[in-house]
């Protein structure tokens, strides 16, 4: 089996058409790089052939990117080296890319080489745009749903088959960053317009075919190969380009909080780049390649981010040997904010919902949701009138419990009371044909308990979303104790229906996400109790890749559902209580109606329109300052240590069944640390006897909330990491 | 066999607006530097081999400025061709570098005699001409939160508490005493009048100043570093990474009450006893010390605190022993934050204005802040002085001089 196969015709074009058997999509692999090679090395030797065209058998695509996978391969073939071995591999592949570039060409005339040119016939990502790149001349098909670009950085790498050095000498620094830096894709006519690739025509093999055919010594030429080349935008030393390459360090800086290797790696490669020949730069680039590789920043990010976020979708954990469990007709009981955003995601991925509320009017209203959603969408040009119409014809909203007759799934989002819940399941049972599985969308109350209400236990599961659904990637399912397989594989079909990523656990208090973020918030609550600078806490959670300073989080959840849950779990937990000691800020901040956001109050102040304007000063007043403050690692740990913990006793309760789970379900449920692949990636990261150590520290300074679980405290004896121990085969990239 | 150095003059020229249309605009850096050279040579009779260098201290040291100005200066001077010529640079600190480094070479016995100052044509070669790793190279850049000075200038103004009022007023006092000193004729001594080649004097003054600056005109003025810290690129992002207890930068600081852009230059003649002695030459202050030190690159401007406590220290002296400071004037903040940390009263600092008043050369600066030190030593009648300046990327110097 090939990946490229080669085909010369009578006009002299020899074309390369890259399609990897069994897959919708090209990716990159070692054979399809020595496919490549072998073919370009034929049709550049062979006299018979003018000129050379690059394209995709794939309708629709040319390239997905590299198989990334190959990326922890080629670290584990060198052995004791392995920097050495991504290095050399690296450079193996600019050596043909670069070939591909000069085809033949005269060093110093430039003249003689033949002409290269690339057929795009949709999506080029990554290594399928890199490859184009070191073309002549690139013709994309005018396909508006085909997207370009370099997504690299998004998995925590960046472009390292040239796409960095061709992009930035071809656009300048500051044109080619969003492309770079943000990984941005675009439609092939956006991407002419940025000047990334040549031409766009309905028959894109046609032009190509003209243009090799007619092409001149000079059309060969690139830029960067010719004489008297300047950098788009200045180099660094150019007075233009020093100021936006300042300008870029302060930004990326900013923007990433410093802990993301990729960004800084990826600047410096262009950075150095620029001041060097090009084959030089191509020489800097694979070694800042390199060194994001051999970062664990990286390999966690791959991990977790791509290779057991996509396991996770594609239904690693879904038990074995139940049939195929897709919804057709979903039933939504309670037509509120979760009801509403639920019902939408469903419609967007075609499902018929019935969407139920107490009276018409809440009904409707919930499916007003969906139809301003589409509106907005429409405004922006993102959706059609079309497309509106469709999604809104799936929903009937109504008050009509016999309405649910047809559903296959039922997911409850009512009122957050046991009794309110337990009547609704056994008045829609009633209803509901009796194979059809009832879910609650519940995010504090335990599922064995409601299933209780069941007649159908075994059916009953948790589907618990977050807010806003149409924004939050992930969906949390939790098995009670009586879940059956089917409950959960009709969970998993479901959640690849809507296009979203499962996490699998089992029920405990606040299932897993919850009871990791509930921590989190209470240590910034105790330490502003203790005197520490508000600013300090907020800003060092950033500066460990929080998305948001627990002080943010909790204006942004509500200071009154942190009261809640406050007095809740007090009454469940009894003397072991853990957070008597915070309860009174809590407390206090409710009873002066300083409830976060929604009341314009909480620990920022916000103005008349709902502005936050900064740190709330008046907490000063009532929880001064302290003289002494922490160092800026100390309140970092606190903050991390109390939801990598939580983490860590979720797994070893067994509420976690995965730690691919725990890791992927953190990023993406509230957006843990991106950089370190999560809260078990990051202790692998410090390594288990210093995590032990650590736990001991904080404990003695802060209290047992910090104790080393008992897991801990093993890995670190016998000196074991989290994949290590328990997902031994999964490859770290 | 360390040996007492002694400082036996200080020249300087006044500062002219480092702008197209400031007075020595069209003077080139070479000629304003010969010129100062051959000042000093004349003052002092220094024929033949008369010092053992020239050091030179120049930040921007690219076009005219640069192929070791020093060297060249000396060359299109009336000074002896056998005098080489040390070109230096630590930024604002130049300067004194350059007098501090000469001091140490008679200390240790390299020669008798020297002349250190240095030179900035701003107006001419713009600053930042000649590059900067530490602002452009990621791996430095990033790791070390790179902000310009104006940014760090307003990170002292937050960190340690400044406020708008209290810069503006500390800069409508430089603009008042240094129109004072002026009127009084306190410069008179050691500023020389820059000529043309024909002898045509061009300018014999400083041209920056403002004296009718008062509070109301100064709180007009929008803050300078406020639009780069906040929107684009965002510095004040930065500056929170490596100063998290803050929550946001107070940016107090504006054109009128930071250093101010010119053109000039400024030389000392150093020499131990001997040197004196061969050339007829009375001292007029010995330097009792130097320092220098490296300090947060991000905040960068806070060198003369911990410069000042080591070579308080170093010499076992303490801020008690001081009589007169000269602390240069490259942000209010700066000097605010040196006198806070001292407790100093200011009428003790920068009695006849500084570089918010009559601008900042500078390479030159720190040598012209040393003379105008010693100026009023002996016009008030104060046995010891320190001068110190703070300096780009992180550092400190100051130099410590008494009466004999």
């Amino acid at each position: 089996m090939t990946d490229f196969t080669l085909n010369k015709d009578a006009d002299g074009i020899a074309t390369i058409t890259w399609d990897v058997p069994g897959k919708s999509m090209n990716v990159m692999s070692f054979d399809g790089l020595r496919d490549l090679e072998t073919h370009i090395d034929d049709a550049l030797a062979d006299e018979a052939v003018k000129g050379i065209i690059i394209t995709s058998g794939k309708e629709g695509s040319f390239a997905g990117g590299m198989d990334l996978n190959l990326l922890a391969k080629m670290k584990e073939d060198a052995g004791d080296d392995p920097a050495k071995g991504l290095f050399e591999g690296t450079m193996q592949m600019h050596a043909l890319l670069r070939k591909i570039e000069r085809a033949g060409m005269d060093p110093k005339t430039n003249k003689g080489g033949k002409p290269v040119a690339c057929v795009i016939p949709g999506t080029a990502a990554g290594i399928g745009l890199e490859l184009p790149l070191a073309t002549h001349r690139t013709f994309a098909a005018d396909n508006p749903k085909a997207r370009i670009g370099l997504p690299e950085i998004l998995v925590g790498i960046f472009p390292g088959a040239g796409g960095t050095t061709r992009m930035v000498r071809k656009l300048g620094a500051m044109a080619a960053s969003p492309f770079l830096l943000e990984g941005k894709m675009v439609a092939p006519a956006a991407a002419q317009k940025a000047g990334i690739i040549d031409e766009v025509s309905a028959d894109p093999m046609a032009a190509a075919r003209d243009w090799v055919l007619n092409a001149k010594d000079a059309d060969l030429v690139k830029p960067w190969d010719a004489k008297g080349y300047k950098m788009p935008g200045g180099a660094p030393y150019h007075p233009a380009g020093f100021m936006t390459f300042v300008g870029a360090n302060a930004m990326v800086n900013g923007k990433t909080q410093g802990v993301y290797p990729a960004a800084k790696a990826l600047l410096s490669a262009v950075y150095e780049g620029a001041l060097v020949p090009f084959d030089t730069a191509l020489k800097v680039e694979a070694r800042w390649f390199t060194n994001v590789l051999m970062n664990p920043s990286s390999g966690n990010m791959i991990r977790s981010l791509f290779l057991n976020k996509e396991a996770l979708e594609k239904g690693a954990v879904r038990p074995e040997g139940v049939p195929d469990q897709r919804v057709k007709k979903l039933g939504v009981l309670g037509a509120g904010m979760m009801g509403a955003g639920i019902t939408l995601v469903s419609v967007q991925a075609g499902i018929e919902v019935v969407l139920i509320d107490q009276t018409q009017e809440a009904a409707d209203k919930g499916k007003a949701y969906s139809a301003s959603y589409f509106d907005k969408g429409i405004a922006r040009k993102k959706s059609t009138e079309e497309k509106k119409e469709a999604a809104l014809n799936l929903i009937t909203a109504t008050t009509d419990l016999d309405a649910l007759k047809g559903c296959d799934l039922i997911i409850e989002a009512v009122f957050e009371d046991p009794k309110v819940k337990a009547e609704m399941t056994q008045k829609v049972e009633a209803v509901i044909p009796e194979d059809c599985i009832f879910a609650s969308n519940t995010s504090t109350l335990p599922i064995t308990d409601l299933a209780k209400a069941s007649s159908r236990q075994e059916q009953f599961i948790g589907i618990h979303f977050f807010s806003p659904v149409e924004k939050m990637l992930l969906v949390e399912i939790i098995k009670g104790a009586e879940t059956g397989d089917r409950a959960v594989a009709k969970a998993l079909d479901y959640v690849r229906q809507i296009r979203k990523t499962p996490i699998v656990v089992n029920d405990a208090r606040f299932f897993y996400a919850n009871r990791c973020i509930i921590p989190y918030i209470n240590e910034g609550v105790r330490m502003v109790q203790e005197g520490v600078e508000p600013a300090l806490i907020e800003n060092a959670a950033k500066l460990v890749g929080m998305p948001l300073g627990p002080l943010q989080l909790m204006d942004e959840t509500s200071i009154d559902l942190g009261a809640k849950i406050a007095r809740a779990t007090k009454a469940a937990m009894g003397a072991d209580y853990p957070n008597d000691d915070i309860d009174p800020l809590v407390f206090w901040m409710e009873a002066e109606g300083r409830l976060g956001r929604k009341a314009n109050a909480g620990f920022y102040s916000y103005d008349a329109k709902g502005k936050r304007e900064g740190l709330w000063q008046g907490m000063g007043d009532k929880y001064p300052v302290a003289e002494e403050q922490p160092d800026l690692i100390e309140v970092q740990h606190r903050l991390l240590f109390s939801q990598t913990l939580e983490a860590v006793r979720a797994l070893e309760e067994g509420v976690l069944m995965d730690i691919r789970e725990g890791d992927v379900g953190a990023i993406l449920g509230w957006g843990f640390a991106p950089w370190s692949g999560g809260p078990l990636s990051w202790l692998d990261m410090i390594g288990a006897p210093y995590a032990a150590e650590r736990c001991d520290q904080l404990t003695e300074k802060f209290g047992e909330r910090f104790a080393c679980p008992e897991l801990l405290r093993e890995m670190a004896q016998k000196n074991q990491s989290f994949y290590g121990r328990f997902n031994p085969d999964a490859k770290a990239a | 066999m360390t040996q007492d150095v002694y400082i036996y003059d200080a020249i300087r020229t006044p500062r002219g607006k480092g702008r197209k249309d400031g007075a020595l605009h069209e003077v080139t850096s070479l000629r304003l530097s010969a010129q100062t050279l051959n000042a000093l040579k004349e003052r002092n009779n220094l024929e033949g081999h008369a010092v053992e260098d020239v050091i030179w201290g120049n930040v921007t040291q690219v076009m005219e400025q640069g192929g070791c100005l020093a060297r060249s200066a000396v060359l299109a001077s009336d000074l002896d061709e056998r005098i080489p010529g040390l070109a230096i640079n630590r930024f604002c600190a130049s300067g004194m570098e350059a007098v501090n480094l000469a001091a140490n070479q008679v200390k240790g016995g390299a020669g008798n005699g020297y002349i250190a100052g240095g030179v900035e044509m701003m107006g001419r070669v713009a600053m930042g001409a000649d590059g900067a790793a530490i602002a452009v190279d990621p791996t430095l850049a990033m790791e070390k939160y790179f902000v310009p000075q104006g940014i760090s200038a307003d990170i002292i103004a937050t960190e340690f508490g400044f406020t708008r009022d209290e810069a503006d007023q500390l800069a409508m006092r430089s603009q008042q005493r240094a129109a004072r000193a002026w009127e009084e004729g306190r410069f008179d001594k050691s500023v020389i009048t820059v000529r043309d080649q024909n002898g045509l004097a061009i300018l014999d003054r400083d041209e920056y100043m403002r004296p009718q600056t008062d509070m109301q005109s100064l709180g007009g003025l929008n803050p300078a570093f406020q639009q780069m810290g906040e929107v684009m690129p965002g510095f004040d992002k930065v500056a929170l990474m490596k100063y998290p207890h803050l929550e946001r930068i107070n940016h107090i600081h504006h054109a009128g009450n930071s250093s101010g852009i010119v053109d000039g230059a400024a030389a000392v003649l150093i020499g131990n006893k001997e040197f004196g002695e061969q050339h007829g030459l009375k001292p007029r202050a010995r330097i009792r010390a130097t320092a220098k030190i490296g300090t947060d690159p991000t905040i960068m401007l806070t060198g003369p605190v911990p410069v000042t406590e080591k070579i308080l220290k170093d010499n076992g002296m303490t801020i008690g022993d001081i009589d007169l400071f000269e602390v240069n004037e490259a942000f209010a903040a700066v000097v605010l934050r040196f006198m806070q940390a001292f407790d100093v009263d200011d009428s003790k600092v920068n009695v006849n204005g500084g570089g918010i008043a009559m601008g900042h050369p500078l390479g030159a600066t720190g040598a012209m802040i040393i003379g105008i030190l010693l100026d009023e030593m002996e016009r008030a009648d104060k046995e010891v002085g320190l001068a110190t300046l703070c300096i780009a990327s992180g550092m400190g110097a100051a130099t410590i001089i008494e009466r004999v």
